[in-house]
Protein backbone atom coordinates (compact mmCIF):
# COMPACT_ATOMS: atom_id res chain seq x y z
CA UNK A 1 0.00 0.00 0.00
CA UNK A 2 2.03 2.97 -1.32
CA UNK A 3 -0.22 6.34 -1.61
CA UNK A 4 -0.59 9.34 0.34
CA UNK A 5 3.05 10.16 0.07
CA UNK A 6 3.19 13.25 1.60
CA UNK A 7 0.82 11.93 4.40
CA UNK A 8 2.98 9.75 5.30
CA UNK A 9 5.87 11.91 5.14
CA UNK A 10 4.40 14.66 6.71
CA UNK A 11 3.17 11.78 10.04
CA UNK A 12 6.81 10.30 10.30
CA UNK A 13 7.76 14.32 10.94
CA UNK A 14 5.13 14.84 13.33
CA UNK A 15 4.76 12.44 15.70
CA UNK A 16 7.75 12.63 17.26
CA UNK A 17 7.15 16.66 18.07
CA UNK A 18 3.38 15.22 19.25
CA UNK A 19 4.91 12.97 21.64
CA UNK A 20 7.61 15.30 22.97
CA UNK A 21 4.47 17.87 23.39
CA UNK A 22 2.76 15.59 25.11
CA UNK A 23 5.54 14.68 27.20
CA UNK A 24 5.84 18.62 27.54
CA UNK A 25 2.19 19.08 28.41
CA UNK A 26 2.50 16.22 31.16
CA UNK A 27 5.45 17.23 33.25
CA UNK A 28 5.28 21.20 32.41
CA UNK A 29 1.67 21.33 33.79
CA UNK A 30 2.60 22.54 37.18
CA UNK A 31 3.86 25.96 35.32
CA UNK A 32 1.69 26.32 31.62
CA UNK A 33 -1.33 25.42 30.85
CA UNK A 34 -2.18 21.31 30.59
CA UNK A 35 -2.13 18.63 33.22
CA UNK A 36 -2.19 14.90 32.59
CA UNK A 37 -5.37 14.94 30.79
CA UNK A 38 -4.64 16.89 28.06
CA UNK A 39 -1.17 15.28 27.41
CA UNK A 40 -2.45 12.15 27.68
CA UNK A 41 -4.85 12.73 24.80
CA UNK A 42 -2.05 14.29 22.73
CA UNK A 43 -0.19 11.26 23.35
CA UNK A 44 -3.17 8.97 22.48
CA UNK A 45 -2.88 11.15 19.17
CA UNK A 46 0.38 10.50 18.02
CA UNK A 47 -0.41 6.34 17.87
CA UNK A 48 -3.79 7.36 16.92
CA UNK A 49 -2.45 9.38 13.55
CA UNK A 50 0.10 6.70 12.79
CA UNK A 51 -2.61 4.20 12.97
CA UNK A 52 -4.37 6.09 10.49
CA UNK A 53 -1.69 6.48 7.90
CA UNK A 54 0.39 3.61 8.04
CA UNK A 55 -2.31 1.20 9.05
CA UNK A 56 -3.47 -0.84 12.23
CA UNK A 57 -0.66 -3.67 12.60
CA UNK A 58 1.91 -0.87 12.56
CA UNK A 59 0.80 0.71 15.13
CA UNK A 60 -0.02 -2.36 16.98
CA UNK A 61 3.78 -3.58 16.51
CA UNK A 62 4.74 -0.75 18.16
CA UNK A 63 1.96 -0.59 20.70
CA UNK A 64 0.41 -3.41 21.02
CA UNK A 65 -3.01 -3.90 22.40
CA UNK A 66 -2.36 -5.66 25.41
CA UNK A 67 -0.25 -3.29 26.49
CA UNK A 68 -2.67 -0.66 25.82
CA UNK A 69 -5.19 -2.51 28.20
CA UNK A 70 -2.95 -2.60 31.19
CA UNK A 71 -1.95 1.00 30.86
CA UNK A 72 -5.27 2.00 31.42
CA UNK A 73 -5.91 -0.11 34.98
CA UNK A 74 -2.25 0.58 35.57
CA UNK A 75 -3.02 4.97 35.63
CA UNK A 76 -5.44 5.12 37.84
CA UNK A 77 -3.57 2.29 39.99
CA UNK A 78 -0.50 5.11 40.12
CA UNK A 79 -3.40 7.43 40.91
CA UNK A 80 -4.89 5.66 44.15
CA UNK A 81 -1.61 4.18 45.04
CA UNK A 82 -0.32 7.99 45.71
CA UNK A 83 -3.34 7.83 48.22
CA UNK A 84 -2.61 4.40 49.30
CA UNK A 85 0.58 5.41 50.31
CA UNK A 86 0.18 9.16 51.85
CA UNK A 87 -1.91 6.66 54.49
CA UNK A 88 0.70 4.47 54.69
CA UNK A 89 2.77 7.45 56.15
CA UNK A 90 0.33 8.18 58.48
CA UNK A 91 -1.71 10.88 56.96
CA UNK A 92 -4.91 11.41 54.74
CA UNK A 93 -5.80 9.78 51.32
CA UNK A 94 -4.35 12.28 48.84
CA UNK A 95 -2.40 14.42 51.12
CA UNK A 96 0.70 14.74 49.46
CA UNK A 97 2.55 16.29 52.40
CA UNK A 98 2.99 13.11 53.88
CA UNK A 99 6.10 12.72 50.84
CA UNK A 100 8.47 15.46 52.77
CA UNK A 101 6.85 16.15 56.35
CA UNK A 102 9.12 18.77 57.00
CA UNK A 103 8.11 20.56 53.89
CA UNK A 104 4.81 20.05 53.28
CA UNK A 105 4.71 22.07 49.90
CA UNK A 106 7.68 20.36 48.78
CA UNK A 107 5.50 17.24 49.21
CA UNK A 108 2.57 18.50 47.26
CA UNK A 109 4.72 18.88 43.81
CA UNK A 110 5.85 15.14 44.33
CA UNK A 111 1.88 14.04 45.05
CA UNK A 112 1.03 16.28 42.30
CA UNK A 113 3.08 14.77 39.63
CA UNK A 114 2.41 11.53 40.50
CA UNK A 115 -1.21 11.88 40.10
CA UNK A 116 -1.04 13.59 37.10
CA UNK A 117 1.18 10.99 35.40
CA UNK A 118 -1.62 8.56 36.42
CA UNK A 119 -4.12 10.27 35.09
CA UNK A 120 -2.19 10.66 31.91
CA UNK A 121 -1.23 7.39 31.70
CA UNK A 122 -5.03 6.06 31.98
CA UNK A 123 -6.04 8.65 29.38
CA UNK A 124 -3.53 7.51 26.94
CA UNK A 125 -4.50 4.05 27.16
CA UNK A 126 -8.29 4.33 26.85
CA UNK A 127 -7.70 6.50 24.15
CA UNK A 128 -5.85 4.67 22.44
CA UNK A 129 -7.92 1.36 23.71
CA UNK A 130 -11.06 2.86 21.95
CA UNK A 131 -9.34 3.91 18.76
CA UNK A 132 -8.25 0.35 18.52
CA UNK A 133 -11.62 -1.18 19.13
CA UNK A 134 -13.09 1.05 16.30
CA UNK A 135 -10.57 0.26 13.57
CA UNK A 136 -10.07 -3.58 14.66
CA UNK A 137 -13.73 -3.65 13.62
CA UNK A 138 -13.16 -3.56 9.89
CA UNK A 139 -10.56 -3.41 7.77
CA UNK A 140 -9.59 -0.33 6.31
CA UNK A 141 -11.76 1.22 3.48
CA UNK A 142 -10.25 1.80 0.17
CA UNK A 143 -9.82 5.85 -0.55
CA UNK A 144 -12.67 5.77 -3.38
CA UNK A 145 -15.60 4.63 -0.80
CA UNK A 146 -15.61 8.30 0.54
CA UNK B 1 -14.84 47.19 22.27
CA UNK B 2 -12.57 44.88 20.51
CA UNK B 3 -13.35 41.82 22.70
CA UNK B 4 -17.16 42.25 22.16
CA UNK B 5 -16.15 42.15 18.48
CA UNK B 6 -14.37 39.33 18.79
CA UNK B 7 -17.36 37.08 21.05
CA UNK B 8 -19.49 38.60 18.93
CA UNK B 9 -17.86 37.16 15.79
CA UNK B 10 -17.17 33.77 17.47
CA UNK B 11 -20.82 33.04 18.55
CA UNK B 12 -22.46 34.40 15.43
CA UNK B 13 -19.74 31.53 13.56
CA UNK B 14 -20.97 28.85 16.45
CA UNK B 15 -24.39 28.86 15.93
CA UNK B 16 -23.72 29.38 11.74
CA UNK B 17 -21.70 25.97 12.43
CA UNK B 18 -24.61 24.26 14.27
CA UNK B 19 -26.84 25.09 11.67
CA UNK B 20 -25.13 24.09 8.47
CA UNK B 21 -24.29 20.63 10.77
CA UNK B 22 -28.78 20.42 10.97
CA UNK B 23 -28.73 21.14 7.12
CA UNK B 24 -26.00 18.79 5.97
CA UNK B 25 -26.73 15.03 5.33
CA UNK B 26 -23.36 13.49 4.65
CA UNK B 27 -22.10 12.46 7.96
CA UNK B 28 -18.68 12.80 6.63
CA UNK B 29 -18.77 16.66 6.31
CA UNK B 30 -20.95 16.76 9.37
CA UNK B 31 -17.96 14.85 11.59
CA UNK B 32 -16.17 17.76 10.26
CA UNK B 33 -18.26 20.45 11.23
CA UNK B 34 -18.39 19.08 14.52
CA UNK B 35 -14.82 19.16 15.42
CA UNK B 36 -15.12 22.91 13.64
CA UNK B 37 -17.70 23.58 16.35
CA UNK B 38 -15.02 22.09 18.86
CA UNK B 39 -12.53 24.41 17.32
CA UNK B 40 -14.80 27.57 17.87
CA UNK B 41 -15.70 26.66 21.63
CA UNK B 42 -11.96 26.51 22.16
CA UNK B 43 -11.33 29.54 21.18
CA UNK B 44 -14.53 31.39 23.32
CA UNK B 45 -12.47 29.95 26.40
CA UNK B 46 -9.57 31.36 25.19
CA UNK B 47 -11.47 34.42 25.29
CA UNK B 48 -12.55 33.84 28.66
CA UNK B 49 -8.88 33.31 29.88
CA UNK B 50 -9.70 29.63 30.93
CA UNK B 51 -6.51 28.30 28.44
CA UNK B 52 -6.66 24.42 30.24
CA UNK B 53 -10.36 23.98 29.39
CA UNK B 54 -9.37 25.68 25.79
CA UNK B 55 -6.63 23.09 25.26
CA UNK B 56 -8.95 20.02 26.90
CA UNK B 57 -11.34 21.22 24.15
CA UNK B 58 -9.39 21.25 21.30
CA UNK B 59 -7.69 18.32 22.27
CA UNK B 60 -10.62 16.26 22.71
CA UNK B 61 -13.67 17.66 21.00
CA UNK B 62 -11.58 18.56 17.92
CA UNK B 63 -9.21 15.80 17.41
CA UNK B 64 -10.29 12.72 19.47
CA UNK B 65 -14.04 13.00 18.93
CA UNK B 66 -13.45 13.75 14.97
CA UNK B 67 -11.08 10.66 14.93
CA UNK B 68 -13.66 8.55 16.81
CA UNK B 69 -16.76 10.11 14.50
CA UNK B 70 -15.03 8.64 10.96
CA UNK B 71 -14.06 5.54 12.80
CA UNK B 72 -17.77 5.06 13.86
CA UNK B 73 -18.71 6.39 10.29
CA UNK B 74 -16.93 3.58 8.62
CA UNK B 75 -18.79 0.70 10.83
CA UNK B 76 -21.80 2.52 9.43
CA UNK B 77 -23.50 4.56 6.79
CA UNK B 78 -22.29 7.68 5.54
CA UNK B 79 -25.33 9.16 4.11
CA UNK B 80 -28.54 10.43 6.42
CA UNK B 81 -31.27 8.78 6.11
CA UNK B 82 -34.20 10.74 5.39
CA UNK B 83 -37.05 11.08 7.53
CA UNK B 84 -40.87 10.15 6.70
CA UNK B 85 -42.31 11.49 9.60
CA UNK B 86 -43.60 15.26 10.50
CA UNK B 87 -40.82 17.39 11.65
CA UNK B 88 -43.74 19.00 14.01
CA UNK B 89 -43.28 17.59 17.10
CA UNK B 90 -39.62 17.38 17.19
CA UNK B 91 -39.84 20.81 16.41
CA UNK B 92 -41.86 22.03 18.64
CA UNK B 93 -40.06 20.34 21.37
CA UNK B 94 -36.54 21.85 20.44
CA UNK B 95 -38.16 25.23 20.94
CA UNK B 96 -39.50 24.69 24.27
CA UNK B 97 -36.79 23.15 25.32
CA UNK B 98 -34.42 26.06 23.84
CA UNK B 99 -36.77 28.38 25.63
CA UNK B 100 -36.59 27.24 28.89
CA UNK B 101 -32.86 26.87 29.08
CA UNK B 102 -32.93 30.51 27.32
CA UNK B 103 -34.98 31.49 30.01
CA UNK B 104 -32.77 29.52 32.58
CA UNK B 105 -30.05 31.70 31.37
CA UNK B 106 -31.35 34.94 32.39
CA UNK B 107 -30.73 34.61 35.86
CA UNK B 108 -27.29 33.73 35.06
CA UNK B 109 -24.21 36.51 35.34
CA UNK B 110 -22.81 38.03 32.23
CA UNK B 111 -20.26 36.55 30.57
CA UNK B 112 -17.17 36.76 31.99
CA UNK B 113 -18.70 38.70 34.95
CA UNK B 114 -15.56 38.97 37.50
CA UNK B 115 -18.16 39.21 40.22
CA UNK B 116 -20.06 35.41 39.32
CA UNK B 117 -20.47 33.57 42.01
CA UNK B 118 -18.06 31.00 40.66
CA UNK B 119 -15.66 33.96 40.75
CA UNK B 120 -15.70 35.37 43.98
CA UNK B 121 -16.50 32.17 46.62
CA UNK B 122 -14.16 29.63 46.96
CA UNK B 123 -11.63 30.47 43.87
CA UNK B 124 -10.50 33.45 45.43
CA UNK B 125 -9.50 31.13 48.54
CA UNK B 126 -7.81 28.68 46.09
CA UNK B 127 -5.93 32.22 44.53
CA UNK B 128 -4.97 33.34 47.89
CA UNK B 129 -3.85 30.23 49.37
CA UNK B 130 -2.11 28.05 47.27
CA UNK B 131 1.11 29.90 46.83
CA UNK B 132 1.61 29.72 50.46
CA UNK B 133 0.49 25.87 51.21
CA UNK B 134 1.33 24.06 47.80
CA UNK B 135 3.69 26.99 45.88
CA UNK B 136 3.02 26.06 42.10
CA UNK B 137 2.29 28.47 39.19
CA UNK B 138 -0.61 26.82 37.65
CA UNK B 139 -3.86 27.01 40.15
CA UNK B 140 -5.96 25.18 37.90
CA UNK B 141 -3.28 22.28 38.32
CA UNK B 142 -3.05 22.84 41.63
CA UNK B 143 -7.22 22.20 42.33
CA UNK B 144 -7.67 19.81 40.02
CA UNK B 145 -4.54 17.43 41.95
CA UNK B 146 -4.20 18.61 45.06
CA UNK B 147 -7.53 20.47 46.85
CA UNK B 148 -9.92 18.25 44.26
CA UNK B 149 -7.78 15.49 44.15
CA UNK B 150 -10.55 13.05 45.30
CA UNK B 151 -13.01 14.27 42.08
CA UNK B 152 -9.85 14.10 39.35
CA UNK B 153 -9.48 10.25 40.88
CA UNK B 154 -13.23 9.93 40.79
CA UNK B 155 -12.72 11.65 36.86
CA UNK B 156 -9.64 8.99 35.90
CA UNK B 157 -12.19 6.46 37.20
CA UNK B 158 -14.74 6.99 35.09
CA UNK B 159 -12.70 7.33 31.81
CA UNK B 160 -10.79 3.73 32.93
CA UNK B 161 -14.72 2.71 33.07
CA UNK B 162 -15.46 4.19 29.89
CA UNK B 163 -12.61 2.32 28.03
CA UNK B 164 -13.86 -0.99 29.67
CA UNK B 165 -16.93 -0.24 28.46
CA UNK B 166 -16.12 0.45 24.88
CA UNK B 167 -13.95 -2.66 25.32
CA UNK B 168 -16.30 -5.08 26.41
CA UNK B 169 -19.15 -3.89 23.64
CA UNK B 170 -17.17 -3.28 20.33
CA UNK B 171 -13.47 -4.66 20.91
CA UNK B 172 -13.08 -8.44 19.22
CA UNK B 173 -12.01 -9.49 21.79
CA UNK B 174 -15.04 -11.71 22.55
CA UNK B 175 -15.26 -12.18 18.95
CA UNK B 176 -11.75 -13.77 18.74
CA UNK B 177 -12.72 -15.91 21.39
CA UNK B 178 -15.87 -17.10 19.82
CA UNK B 179 -13.38 -17.67 16.40
CA UNK B 180 -11.47 -19.77 18.51
CA UNK B 181 -14.33 -22.01 19.74
CA UNK B 182 -15.17 -22.83 16.27
CA UNK B 183 -11.79 -23.68 15.27
CA UNK B 184 -12.19 -25.91 18.40
CA UNK B 185 -15.51 -27.28 17.30
CA UNK B 186 -14.20 -27.83 13.52
CA UNK B 187 -11.21 -29.42 14.53
CA UNK B 188 -13.73 -31.76 17.23
CA UNK B 189 -15.83 -32.36 14.44
CA UNK B 190 -12.64 -33.39 11.61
Amino acid sequence: MRHHLILRVVTKLLVGSIILFALYVQFHGDFSPGGGFQAGVIMAVAFILYGIVFGLEKVQAVFPAWLVHKLMALGVLIYAGTGVVSMLLGYDFLDYGAFTPEHPSHGQHWGIFAVEFGVGVTVTGVMVAIYYAFAMRRPAISDEEW
Amino acid sequence: MVEMFIDLTLFVMLVATAIAITRMHRLFGVTMMAGVFSLLSALLLVTLDAVDVAFTEAAVGAGISTVLMLSTLTLTSRIEKPSTRSPLIPLVVAFVTGAAIIYGTLDMPNFGDANAPAQVAVAAQYLERSPDEIGIPNVVTVILASYRGFDTLGETAVVFTAGVGVLMLISGLRRRRRRNDDQDEREEAS
